[in-house]
């Protein structure tokens, strides 16, 4: 996925009617009172950092499923549809649905009765400092990094699709993050991501509706994405029996083990960010059953993010071109397929719609990192290595400052990008390093009590450090691919999955072979951190209906159904 | 405290009547060349109605002072 700012700067691809205007002012308005308002709820750490602890399934669940929906997301994938058809859509279904149910089922448990305010705080508590301290540190940095890269997408995609200045669009994003974060902590930062999640449904789910329409049905779309560009586009499954049979130039292995198995799990459960929003739940019913109901609705994200890309495939007149080739030719790219759609079929008032819900993708995502970046920096590097006997008004005034700080080094971090575009595609690798080994590291933490302090530590250093070092292989000599990604047909994408799968078997391996070889904490020490140790605390005696399970099950049949119908 | 529902509501609401509205004004006064294709499905009319039905809906069930968020 790569940042859609290479399409013509001359010619904005829309423009706002007045009644458009007056919908993006309102969605500022909106949020800013939104901010005031929470403001006086905001008071102790626990409200600022945890939102109360007091949120419901549904308003977790769904904070949970937008604080990946951004608007880089949205633009990508539709963009990624176009150029490899519907295998855009494994990473909504096997890389996200079964990861989502095994947090739910699995450990959202122990985060929850582990009262931890964050993951580098359970691996505090599982491993100790040094686990934490590498975890929280490369956390922190990678948050701001991506708030500041958020930005500065936001504010070239608005230059390109509008032509707002991008100053003016940076500092009014950052700014009105700033004051409604900094007000009301992660309960406003929660309460926006469900207003998005409805803007983004409102704003979007026209464009397959009316596409579906035109394209004469689902059916008539397979025909006509077959003439123009080719049947493998239209199937999810048959095509990946090898590396040159589809697009995407990857196998079932990759896509099974790499996304599903290991990506999706380190990204969907240990990525604070989205952990974050189900820590704030009410009860442990309520954090089971959160991302029991973003998975829910993560299925039918594809809709109004896939379907897009395939509609622009069949429908538009013209041919949409990589970046590299936009930024030469001045045609449009494969990531423009969104705003090329929204104007094909949205009039005055649905354009401001659309335009106002990728401005809410695009403010979520960095509110979402700033909360993160401000709970990560408070209480796993600021209180354990710095002042650890402030008051929980020094902490919580401490998060207020922290908030406005992040928000100006993501600001910075938006004007490096500008100079220095390339560091968007860093960004996005220096994530993926993370992301694996740390699945490694918590997933043993919590089902081996074997596992100790060294071996977390060690296994989690060199799962990341394999990482890197497959990835700069790659970078210095390309040819290298087909050693990590095991076929000389296979491209970019097959390298995250497989580079992702390598570094967690290097980080279990190493975890394991040094916790055998050290001392490990006694069965008390380890209780309420590993399964077996733990009495798991019960939902409580209600209805089969209402048990997490029961909708997890539900959810899994109907991933299983979808899967067979677009194999 | 007020629910997050309301502030969805008045979301909804507030963009649904502004979608209608401007679907209504271009029903009344086609444009010569509509920019948009399907521009005879006339869109924004039917959408903006459901936004706002929608919208009033939540507004209406969870007003302050009716139910917890």
């Amino acid at each position: 996925m790569t940042l859609p700012y290479a399409a013509v700067e001359t010619s904005h691809l829309v423009h706002l009617a007045p009644v458009d205007l007056a919908i993006v002012i309102f969605y500022f308005a909106l949020v800013l009172a939104i901010g005031f308002y929470l403001k006086g709820r905001a008071n102790t750490g626990e409200d600022f950092f945890m939102a109360g602890r007091e949120m419901t399934a549904w308003v977790a669940g769904l904070s949970f499923l937008s604080a990946n929906l951004g608007a880089l997301e949205l633009m990508g994938w539709a963009g990624s549809a176009y150029q490899y058809g519907i295998l855009a859509t494994h990473w909504y279904w096997i890389g996200a649905i079964p990861a989502m149910l095994f947090l739910a089922l699995v450990m959202m448990p122990f985060y929850y009765i582990s009262k931890t305010h964050s993951v580098p705080g359970y691996l505090k508590l599982r491993f100790g400092e040094p686990a934490r301290a590498v975890s929280s540190v490369s956390f922190a940095f990678m948050t701001v990094l991506m708030s500041g890269v958020n930005m500065f997408a936001m504010a070239k995609v608005m230059q390109i699709v509008l032509g707002w200045d991008i100053n003016v669009s940076i500092w009014l994003s950052a700014g009105t993050v700033a004051i409604y974060v900094a007000f009301g902590g992660l309960r406003s930062a929660i309460f926006n991501e469900v207003l998005q999640f409805f803007l983004i449904w409102a704003g979007a789910l026209l464009i397959p509706i009316l596409g579906l329409y035109e394209a004469g049905g689902w059916a008539n779309l397979k025909v006509l994405i077959a003439q123009r560009a080719s049947d493998q586009y239209v199937h999810l499954w048959s095509t990946l029996g090898s590396f040159s049979n589809n697009p995407m130039g990857i196998n079932w292995v990759g896509i099974v083990f790499g996304l599903g198995a290991v990506i999706s799990m380190g990204y969907w459960t240990t990525d604070f960010l989205v952990v974050q929003r189900i820590l704030a739940a009410k009860d442990l019913r309520s954090a089971e059953m959160a991302p029991i109901i973003g998975a829910g609705f993560k299925m039918l994200v594809p809709l109004i993010v896939i379907m897009p890309g395939l509609l622009g495939l069949a429908v538009l007149d013209q041919k949409l071109v990589p970046e590299s080739v936009a930024a030469v030719t001045g045609a449009h790219s494969y990531n423009d397929v969104l705003p090329l759609m929204l104007a094909r079929y949205c009039g005055p008032g649905l354009l401001g719609l659309g335009i106002t819900a990728l401005i809410a993708g695009f403010m979520s995502g960095m509110a979402g990192n700033v909360t993160a970046f401000t709970t990560v920096w408070t209480y796993d590097i600021y209180r354990p290595l710095i002042n650890s006997k402030g008051s929980d008004h020094h902490y919580v005034n401490m998060g207020r400052w922290t908030t406005v700080i992040g928000v100006l080094i993501s600001v910075g971090t938006a004007y490096l990008v500008m100079q220095f575009a390339s560091i968007m595609d860093y960004v996005q690798a220096l994530f993926s390093f993370f992301i694996a080994p740390l699945f490694g590291t918590v997933v043993l933490g919590m089902l081996w009590k074997r596992a100790t302090g060294a071996g977390g530590f060690l296994g989690l250093l060199c799962g990341t450090l394999s990482s890197v070092g497959m990835w700069a292989w790659v970078k210095v000599d390309p040819l290298a691919l087909r050693y990590v990604a095991l076929s000389p047909n296979a491209k970019t994408l097959a390298q995250d999955m497989f580079q992702a799968l390598w570094s967690f078997l290097i980080c279990v391996i190493v975890t394991v072979v040094v916790s055998l070889a050290t001392k490990p904490k006694t069965d008390a020490e380890l209780n309420g951190l590993v399964y077996g140790l733990t009495p798991v605390p019960s939902v409580g005696n209600i209805p089969v209906y209402q048990k997490p399970v029961f909708w997890a099950g539900i959810v899994g049949v109907v991933f299983v159904i979808l899967n067979v119908i677009f194999w | 405290m007020i629910s997050i529902w309301f502030f969805i509501g008045v979301s909804l609401l507030v963009n649904g009547l502004l979608i209608l509205g401007a679907g209504l004004f271009e029903w009344r006064n086609p444009p010569a060349h509509p920019t948009v294709h399907l521009f005879h499905l006339h869109a924004n009319v039917w959408w903006g109605a459901l936004l706002t039905l929608i919208g009033a809906a939540y507004c209406y069930f969870f007003k302050p002072g009716q139910k917890k968020a």
